[in-house]
């Protein structure tokens, strides 16, 4: 059953073609890795998608439910979430604070201003949530000053406060070293898998790729140019030759 | 007809005085990103200056030609000197603080320029009325119209036309232009951005002072002509769009038309026109009507 | 928490300051009305502030308070001071209603230019308008309180007392609103809009309600000098007067609700005593204050540009 329906999607700025007839069909509980060059139109796939931009052209469907020109909000409000590749965090914030402030608004929604934001039933889940994401010991750190690597799990974390059934990830593991890539991923995929949501993560590691997708979609100057089993889609040779040339061979499975 | 052909070249003059007065403004906060309040003290200084200066002047008796380059004069010195002590003295030391903060600077400047210029010239008005007289008057379909209030809109398209011709087309001028757009980058690409400000802001400084000067024969120089000033010189640079030169004049001819058109139809309205202009503009082009596109950040 | 003394020292500053009312000489008591109204719009200042918008234009709903209060009693004979607070807030806050609504999609020096423009564009109408006074304004008789009529000196301490109880009700919202989570949206937005948006909360509607919850604070505040003044004029709206507003919310920080009434006691009576002996420098001196204040003590500033403040 499809939770994301994108048909003939297409976005142009001026003459610059950043999305041409893109069609995807997303099923439940899927995890897919969207991979490409950089300017292949993955970020901007995402950004349509989760309502920052305006398609030219084409439809997107979410439960059913037509969301094309939805703005941002509304489409959160209506289950889906994002990470970003540069993560989006309130600076001048602690840790906790920016979780704690996601999840005020994750519950206070329309009339926010009746009752305290650190309150004890709020405070005790933002706690839960660092534990579950692992950055439970930079709680009290201020969010400019913290490594990348927890900016983006607190980053990820404050898009799961809304408890989406969708969420797209713009490269997770960008920015982290490579000993900590697998590490953060294990975390993410934990994470998410005990709250049962349908992923779309953008990488460029094609190990990350192939250890954590059940389905790979191939981005090319726009467009999709392969959409199927990992394995499949590494061995397609469009796929090869445009984006993750001809010698690769993956780490065998750990 | 006739009301056309008056609210036409008052338009004009209104337009070229505006844009005298702005121009200084949005090239320092396009180079240097720095809202200088403190334009209005130049300004002031510069006709307290020229008034006093015309004063003597005729008071030795000397040559009636000679005036204007007094006028000329006194903006020159008070923006030199007035730039040179802002920007060297104080502003430098503090251009990696917030850009609110900066403007806090200049406008803590502003305020102690507005007593300076109690202290040095007191309150009573100053007159220096005498060059405003000396080109006499043409007629426009048998209007007259004050020559100089003419000559004023020359000078505005001879400046502009200088400084469009500076930025486009000497090297300096592009160093300019790359700072506008990025001032990090034209760091590492070797230009001598500290330099280039300081320049910069002498330049501004002087473009206020001018203003002052060359308004102050056809009005009464009182203090507080700074605080009037530095608002409407607000407007044109938000309605033309920050830091551009082609803005601020297009931004000036605009509530030129509509400042005339008030005067001459609706005086009621003449008072807030450049406001009501100003809130039209931004209703339809947020950041003014030549902005910078905005990069993409997500 | 700091948060949970603040009120209580608030409320005991103002209680003391109640009592001592009586034994000090009336200017003093005229002042203390003065500036704690005033602290009222630099309250409203501070919640912009973190919002990380500069309003160069609360002086208009100052104004508007004045002159719906003046305005009342022209056309209405009211002199009662607890209509006039309603009222003057109902009228505040319905026009920074329909204002915010274009305002809110502006920031930086757009937002601060736009919020100028109107307080000028209302200057422009009032100056023009000859049946209220233009520049010279009107006055308005000593007010009443609920039906007591007392002499000049006595309703100047009622009205202190009654400015006091608004003071205390003011910080006591504005701090139960602060650390809400509408109230938390202040700082969040002035460190990353985007990331509100996609939290699934709309930054517009936020910035909206909190101008007119600024709004509502200056026309309280204008309501209340005007009753202690006795005039209403067309300077209230001019721009130098929301500069003055803007200099004291610099001079007060924005760490407590108690700093724009502490900050704003300050100014007024240093701009008391300069007007007094060095009238001609008085621009002066607020000036190098206010280099000063940068240079050595940006205390005051660090929390409003957020470099080291932490969202409380």
């Amino acid at each position: 059953m499809a939770i994301l329906e994108v048909k003939g999607l297409c976005k142009n700025f001026g003459s610059l073609v950043a999305a041409s007839d893109i069609n995807i069909s997303v099923d439940d509980h899927e995890v897919v890795g969207i991979i490409g060059a950089n300017g292949a139109g993955k970020t901007t796939f995402v950004n349509l998608v989760t309502g920052y931009l305006k398609p030219t052209r084409g439809t997107i469907s979410f439960n059913g439910r037509n969301i094309t020109s939805m703005p941002p909000r509304a489409i959160i409000n209506s289950g889906i979430s994002r990470s970003f590749q540069v993560p989006q965090v309130f600076g001048s914030a602690t840790i906790f604070d920016n979780v704690l402030i996601a999840l005020g608004i994750a519950h206070d929604g329309k009339f926010p201003i009746w009752r305290p934001l650190r309150r004890a039933d709020l405070v005790v889940t933002t706690d839960q949530i660092l534990e579950r994401f692992g950055i439970a010991a930079n709680r009290d750190h201020v969010a400019n000053q913290v490594s990348q690597g927890v900016r983006k799990l607190m980053d990820i974390a404050m898009a799961t406060v809304h408890r989406p059934r969708l969420l797209l990830l713009d490269e997770p593991t960008s920015g982290v070293s490579v000993e900590q890539k697998f590490e953060i991923m294990d975390v993410i995929m934990g994470a998410l898998r005990s709250e049962k949501i349908t992923v779309l993560f953008v990488e460029h590691d094609m190990d990350i790729i192939a250890r954590y997708a059940t389905r790979v979609v191939a981005f090319y100057d726009g467009t999709i140019i392969a959409d199927g089993l990992p394995q499949q889609v590494i061995d397609d040779p469009h796929v090869r030759r445009y984006i993750i040339g001809e010698q690769l061979r993956l780490k065998a499975e750990a | 007809m006739l009301t056309f052909v008056a609210i036409i070249v008052d338009a004009l003059v209104y337009a070229s005085w505006l844009f005298l007065v702005a121009v200084g403004l949005t090239l320092i906060l396009g180079v240097m990103r720095v809202l200088n309040v403190a334009h209005g003290g130049f300004y002031s200084f510069g006709a307290y200056t020229a008034a006093w200066a015309i004063g003597v002047y005729f008071e030795r008796g000397l040559p009636d030609a000679g005036s204007f380059l007094v006028l000329a004069a006194a903006a020159i010195a008070v923006g030199l000197t007035l730039g040179v002590l802002i920007e060297r003295g104080l502003l430098r030391w503090m251009y990696d603080r917030d850009e609110v903060v900066i403007a806090l600077i200049t406008y803590a400047v502003f305020l102690i320029l507005e007593d300076a210029v109690l202290l040095i010239w007191g309150v009573n008005p100053f007159f220096a009325y005498q060059p405003s007289t000396l080109l006499g008057n043409t007629d426009i379909a048998t209007l007259p119209f004050p020559n100089y209030d003419l000559a004023l809109v020359g000078l505005a398209v001879l400046i502009g036309g200088i400084l469009w011709w500076a930025l486009s087309f000497t090297r300096r001028g592009k160093f300019l232009l790359a700072v506008i757009h990025d001032r990090e980058m034209s760091v590492f690409l070797g230009i001598n951005v500290s330099r280039l400000f300081t320049i910069t802001f002498i330049i501004g400084a002087i473009l206020g002072a001018l203003g002052g000067a060359v308004t102050a024969p056809i009005i009464s120089v009182t203090p507080g002509i700074g605080v009037e000033v530095i608002v409407l010189a607000f407007a044109v640079v938000v309605i033309g769009g920050m830091g551009s030169i082609a803005g601020a004049a297009v931004g000036s001819l605009l509530v030129g038309l509509a400042h005339s058109a008030a005067v001459h139809l609706f005086p009621q309205i003449e008072l807030f026109m450049i406001y009501l202009v100003m809130s039209l503009v931004l209703a339809f082009r947020p950041r003014g009507l030549f902005s910078q596109a905005q990069m993409r950040r997500i | 928490m700091a948060a949970d003394r603040t009120i209580p020292y608030i409320a005991g500053a103002l209680i003391v300051a109640c009592v001592a009312c009586p034994f000090v000489p009336s200017w003093v008591v005229f002042i203390g009305i003065v500036s704690l109204a005033k602290g009222l719009v630099v309250l409203g200042l501070l919640v912009l502030w973190r919002t990380g918008l500069v309003s160069f234009g609360q002086s208009l709903y100052y104004a508007l308070g004045g002159y719906a209060v003046g305005l009342a009693y022209r056309y209405g004979g009211l002199t009662d001071v607890f209509v006039a607070v309603i009222l003057a807030a109902v009228v505040a806050g319905a026009v920074a209603f329909v204002l915010g609504f274009l305002l809110a999609g502006y920031r930086d020096l757009f937002f601060a230019m736009l919020s100028l423009a109107f307080a000028m564009i209302l200057y422009g109408v009032l100056v023009k308008s000859e049946s209220l006074g233009s520049t010279d304004g009107f006055t308005i008789p000593v007010p009443t309180f609920a039906g007591l009529g007392p002499g000049e000196e006595i309703a100047q301490i009622m009205l202190f007392v009654f400015t006091a109880a608004c003071i205390l009700a003011a910080c006591y919202a504005t701090q139960r609103y602060l650390s809400s989570t509408a109230g938390h949206l202040t700082t969040a937005i002035r460190d990353n809009e985007i990331r509100v948006e996609y939290l699934g909360y709309s930054v517009k509607r936020a910035i909206h309600t909190k101008y007119v919850i600024a709004a509502i604070l200056a026309g309280v505040g204008g309501a209340l000098v005007s009753l202690s003044v006795g005039h209403i004029d067309p300077e209230m709206t001019y721009w130098t007067t929301a500069g003055e507003f803007v200099f004291v919310a610099i001079l007060s920080g924005s760490a407590s609700v108690a700093a724009p009434f502490v900050g704003s006691v300050l100014f007024e009576l240093t701009r008391s005593y300069a007007m007094q002996y060095t009238p001609l420098t008085w621009h002066m001196v607020l000036g190098a204050a206010l280099l000063l204040l940068i240079m050595f003590l940006p205390n005051g500033l660090w929390s409003l540009f957020g470099k080291s403040a932490r969202v409380q």
